[in-house]
């Protein structure tokens, strides 16, 4: 075998004063980063292993463990940096893509944070929301042209609507890919918080079906565990087309992650990989996505929205346009820092447009169009907390997916890692071993926690601008300011310049 | 209500506590020839070791007797029972009326039929007072001793004397030591254990003559071999003490009992090594002379005595012995006879490690472990429930075996009820 | 009376149970270095059963009817009648392992580090109420509670 080149990036720091040798860094580390020496009676480490997931950090009786960036340096160059010379190191050994999990962590402007917020001062009141009702209810779907009311009551129908009662929806991340437990955490939090969790394309098992009324069944390319039962168990159905952290490519849950309950799930025979094709392989015009749209109408008798879920590239204005005029009732962009459960490097570091700036076209396309009432907007891809969440609002979103942030309220640590199949914290595996590690009873409490948690900060935010109902921020760009950001950036997403 | 229990050890111990979760008022009297407090009798030859302090001996705490109202009468032997009139008359001339008895007068050591066992320098091992006197003849300069019997009090006798520094040597009739527990395999390695740490063994072999004038000089044993000695042990076994109620209720070895420890006379009950009970492994009555069951039994008869139904469902032959740092826990049925029965064993005299395990119809009934003994007892719970080991049949012989080899709805049954009831 | 159970669907088999039951009864129940670091630290009284992905903690029921206690020969463990709470009393107990042939949990365990004497589950009764197991379980796959 010839040399590999591969380096530590992480170096395990083990505090010897500290360290007892109980060995649960080594019970507890998949990666086998930590092992006991029997001979020297000591638990010692081999960094190379490490994917610095802090489990062995977090469950340490002592603290006696720390990890550091690995410290070794190549002669240093602007142009080639570690990541590029340790690829090529990779993919010399492997001949193969590179893999990664999670979004991109390249430096691509992250808007939110070149996005201010306003506040009221004197000329009109803010409000306190500790004194005075605040309503963030949302109701996502197509709503009339007109509304018809007499005697105080609507004289039509409403097209069928989600109602939220916090504009924040769990976005899609299927059985499979992340383990029950997460699933079963997020479905707990979305029934206890008023709120919705999406299925992603992997079915929805057998003991979430009662979770129903809290859930979005996806339906994706690969049309995995999609039958009638499935569409009229969810409250909405989700045609996936794309997914901002990899546009363009289709998904593929590797064989040894079809386990019993996956593939009863997904009604796949249990082992074989699970393959979604790159586009559905009967949609090629968007006619052809009215055709599917109205076909799931049809199986659940026009009684659900249904929405669909595209990356953000480089035309989604115009394409979500069309999805609108397809007849979708809730149109999803996933932007580029989107999270994944695998994905080609490449495609997830360098494909699609961040979310601030599609969301902000989309709205206004739609607006120019006049089609802004018929479908609702709700944006996916690195929200990372409450003032995202209200930025979004006032961009135009109706309403926000948040992943990645939930996975993070369950343990999750952004190691990347999540498309070995090894994850730590119990979320992105199938390994029963690993899977138990996630206690749903706590799962479901924390991220009905942070739910909690971001909507008391939403309304501290809307009430510092005076606004007492979240409808009232929909759209409201004039609530933003931009901060170090070029004319053109400022004009797609439709706000001033602070100071302006 | 009038209780009298005579005898004072484990199982008179048991009753009065079973005699007390239903009756909190009644009278208790134990009446015991014997001076002591609740002593543990297995822990003679712990004291005659030095192991154990003689104030730790005690089996219940000092006001054991206090708080449990119960009036102890230690030191007095009953002369006769008057069945008829219900009283017991002591040999002091004190007569003890009772509403129930309880026969727990435990079990006498088995005297041999040898000519001089009544010399001096010749003991029993089964009373505190026995050992108090060899450890009197030990300070005294006996330097060498006999151990007539290499089960479990011949051998826990000839420990203690070898810890004290005296010269032992333990004859043995059988072929092999700790004949009733142990198997030959287990039997030479523990043989082999002991006599690493001194002791000397003759085996297949008996004391036929005792020598010396009026204190024991040496032995001569049945194939003319001669021993010197200065101290001579019996230690064969014991027999059931009946002989106070001998003609008068159902005795068999021991006195017959019933599940509810009733013998064949109303008013009466016995437990403990002098009573004939029950058996779960051979299905019949049997002797079965260890201290869980003499206390178990008591408990029963207590609780019945004292007018609440309670059903003992039968003794389980078990011991758990040591020598020196090698444990060694048996139960049931450790050498099968027929073919009948399925062996599962795993033994390395390197280490004696023995692991034994007797299966019959995939229920095991018996086992023996030496040294790696952790977590015998769900195997002895097994044993109790006669239950089938089929589904982890082949995780039994693990020395990790325990309740992860159980079948899933099993293992949650056991574990998240509460407790045994 | 509450006890200890577990759930092992939860149970991540990190054996935090046995660190923290050492550290509880030992020298220095406060410090986890210290307990470990200072002489040599207890047996752990709560024993984890692994068959992975099975794994699960488990430790003295104690039982309404202990059987330790009726086959202990020298009244060593015995049931506190007032908590019910079953304890062996290491001042008195040989080291026999009686209780071990009797317990059918398994739950009485060899401690040879000091004075020989059974070791056993004892709820943390010099503690503050809840057993430092339970306590310390980073995912709460043990449960202090009265069941029926």
């Amino acid at each position: 075998m010839s040399l590999d080149y591969t380096t530590p990036e992480f170096l395990i720091e083990r505090n010897r004063d500290r360290c007892i040798d109980c060995k649960v860094c080594v019970n507890q580390c998949a990666n086998e980063a930590h092992e006991y020496d029997e001979e020297e009676n000591k638990v010692v480490s081999d960094d190379v292993k490490c994917v610095n997931c802090h489990r062995c950090v977090a469950l340490c009786p002592t603290r006696a463990l720390t990890i550091r960036r690995y410290p070794l340096e190549y002669r240093q160059n602007a142009g080639w940096t570690a990541h590029d010379i340790n690829s090529i190191y990779k993919q010399a050994a492997s001949g193969g893509i590179l893999l990664t999990g999670m979004g991109t962590d390249r430096n691509y402007p992250i808007f939110w944070d070149h996005l201010l917020l306003n506040a009221s001062q004197v000329t009109n009141p803010s409000i306190d929301p500790l004194r005075e009702p605040m309503e963030l209810k949302t109701f996502l779907g197509r709503k009339p042209n007109t509304l018809k009311i007499e005697n105080g009551r609507l004289t039509e129908k409403m097209p069928p609507q989600l109602e939220l009662e916090l504009p924040i929806m769990f976005g899609a991340m299927s059985f499979g890919s992340v383990s029950l437990n997460v699933q079963k955490s997020l479905a707990r939090a979305a029934a206890e918080s008023g709120t919705y969790f999406n299925t992603g394309e992997g079915g929805l098992h057998s003991d979430l079906y009662r979770y129903g009324g809290n859930a979005i069944v996806q339906v994706a390319s690969g049309r995995f565990g999609v039958y009638s039962e499935y569409l009229n168990a969810g409250s909405a159905v989700e045609i996936k087309i794309g997914q901002g952290a990899k546009p363009g490519i289709g998904g593929h849950l590797p064989g040894e992650k079809v386990g019993r309950e996956v593939s009863l799930t997904r009604m796949i025979p249990e082992g074989s990989d699970a393959i979604s094709p790159a586009p559905h392989h009967d949609i090629y015009s968007i006619e052809d996505l009215g055709q599917l749209i109205f076909s799931l109408k049809e199986a659940t008798n026009y009684e659900k929205p249904v929405s669909v879920k595209i990356a953000a590239v480089h035309n989604v204005a115009a394409i979500a346009s069309g999805i609108v005029r397809a007849g979708a009732d809730i149109v999803t962009i996933d932007g580029l820092r989107g999270g994944t459960g695998a994905a080609p490097l490449r495609t997830r570091d360098n494909v699609g447009i961040p979310i601030e700036l599609a969301l902000a076209a989309v709205d206004t396309r739609l607006r120019e169009e006049g089609i802004r009432h018929r479908v609702s907007l709700v944006i996916a891809g690195s929200v990372r907390n409450s003032a995202d969440i209200v930025k979004a609002v006032a961009l135009g979103a109706d309403a926000v997916y948040i992943a990645s942030a939930a996975l993070i309220s369950l343990g999750c640590h952004m190691c990347q890692k999540c498309y070995t199949g090894k994850c730590n914290w119990g979320i992105a595996t199938q390994n029963p071993n690993l899977v138990k590690r996630l206690n749903p009873d706590i799962g479901a409490q924390r991220v009905a926690n942070l739910l909690r948690a971001w909507t008391l900060e939403i309304k501290e935010l809307l009430g510092g601008m005076g606004i007492n109902a979240l409808e009232s921020l929909r759209g409201n760009r004039l609530m933003l300011r931009g901060v170090g950001l070029s004319e053109k950036e400022l004009q797609i997403l439709g706000v001033k310049a602070a100071g302006e | 209500m009038d209780y009298v229990i005579i005898g004072n050890s484990a199982a008179a111990v048991g009753a009065v506590e079973g005699i007390r979760q239903v009756d909190r008022e009644g009278r208790i009297t134990v009446i015991s020839d014997e001076p002591y407090h609740t002593y543990s009798r297995p822990l003679i030859s712990y004291w005659l070791a030095g192991k154990v302090a003689e104030d730790k001996m005690i089996f219940r705490k000092e006001n054991f007797y206090e708080n449990n109202n119960v009036n102890p009468m230690l030191g007095s032997r009953v002369r006769r029972i008057d069945f008829a009139g219900r009283k017991a008359e002591l040999e002091d001339g004190t007569v003890v009326p009772y509403k129930r008895l309880l026969v727990a007068a435990g079990g006498k050591p088995v005297i041999p039929p040898v000519d001089g066992l009544d010399k001096k320098g010749v003991f029993t091992f089964t009373k505190l007072n026995d050992v108090k006197e060899i450890k009197h003849a030990a300070a005294a300069g006996k330097r060498k001793a006999v151990v007539i019997g290499a089960g479990l009090i011949g051998l826990k006798a000839a420990e203690a004397l070898n810890k004290l520094g005296v010269d032992v040597t333990v004859v043995e009739l059988a072929n092999r030591i700790l004949p009733v527990i142990l198997d030959d395999e287990a039997g030479q390695m523990v043989q082999g254990y002991l006599e690493e740490a001194g002791i000397k063994f003759i085996l297949n072999n008996s004391v036929s003559k005792v020598s010396g004038d009026a204190e024991v000089t040496g032995v001569t044993l049945r194939d003319d071999t001669v021993i010197n000695c200065e101290m001579l042990v019996v230690a064969i076994g014991v027999k059931p003490n009946t002989g106070l109620v001998e003609g008068r209720v159902s005795v068999n070895r021991g006195i017959l009992v019933n599940e509810k420890m009733e013998t064949s006379l109303d008013g009466v009950y016995a437990a403990g090594d002098v009573s004939e009970g029950f058996d779960i492994i051979s299905g019949t009555n049997r002797v079965l002379p260890l201290l869980p069951n003499a206390y178990l039994q008591g408990e029963t008869a207590g609780r019945n005595m004292a007018g609440v139904e309670t059903i003992f469902n039968g003794g389980l032959a078990m011991n758990a012995i040591g020598f020196g740092d090698l444990p060694m826990l048996t139960a049931g049925i450790v050498k099968p006879d027929s073919e009948e029965f399925e062996i599962l064993v795993n033994a390395n005299p390197e280490t004696c490690s023995y692991r034994k395990i007797i299966l019959k119809d995939n229920r095991i009934v018996g086992y023996i472990l030496l040294n790696k003994v952790d977590r015998a007892g769900i195997l002895t719970g097994l044993i109790r429930e006669k239950a089938d080991i089929t589904p982890f049949k082949e995780r039994l012989m693990s020395p990790g075996f325990g309740y992860v080899d159980f079948p899933e709805p099993d293992r949650k049954a056991r574990l998240s009820g509460g407790a045994v009831q | 009376m509450k006890r200890v159970y577990a759930k092992e669907e939860v149970c991540a088999g990190c054996k935090l149970c046995e660190v923290h039951c050492i550290v509880a009864h030992s020298q220095y129940p406060n410090d986890v270095v210290k307990a470990f670091k200072k002489g040599v630290p207890p047996l752990s009284r709560v024993i984890v059963e692994e068959n992975r992905p099975v794994s699960f903690a488990l430790q003295c029921r104690h039982c309404d009817d202990a059987p330790c206690t009726k086959a202990c020969i020298t009244g060593a463990m015995h049931r506190d009648p007032k908590t019910g709470i079953v304890i062996n009393d290491e001042e008195r107990c040989v080291g026999c392992w009686t209780c071990i042939l009797a317990c059918p949990f398994g739950a009485v365990q060899r401690d040879e580090t000091g004075k020989k004497a059974a070791s056993k589950c004892d709820l943390c009764s010099n503690g503050d109420g809840v057993p430092a197991c339970v306590a310390n379980c980073p995912n709460d796959a043990l449960i202090f509670e009265e069941r029926e």
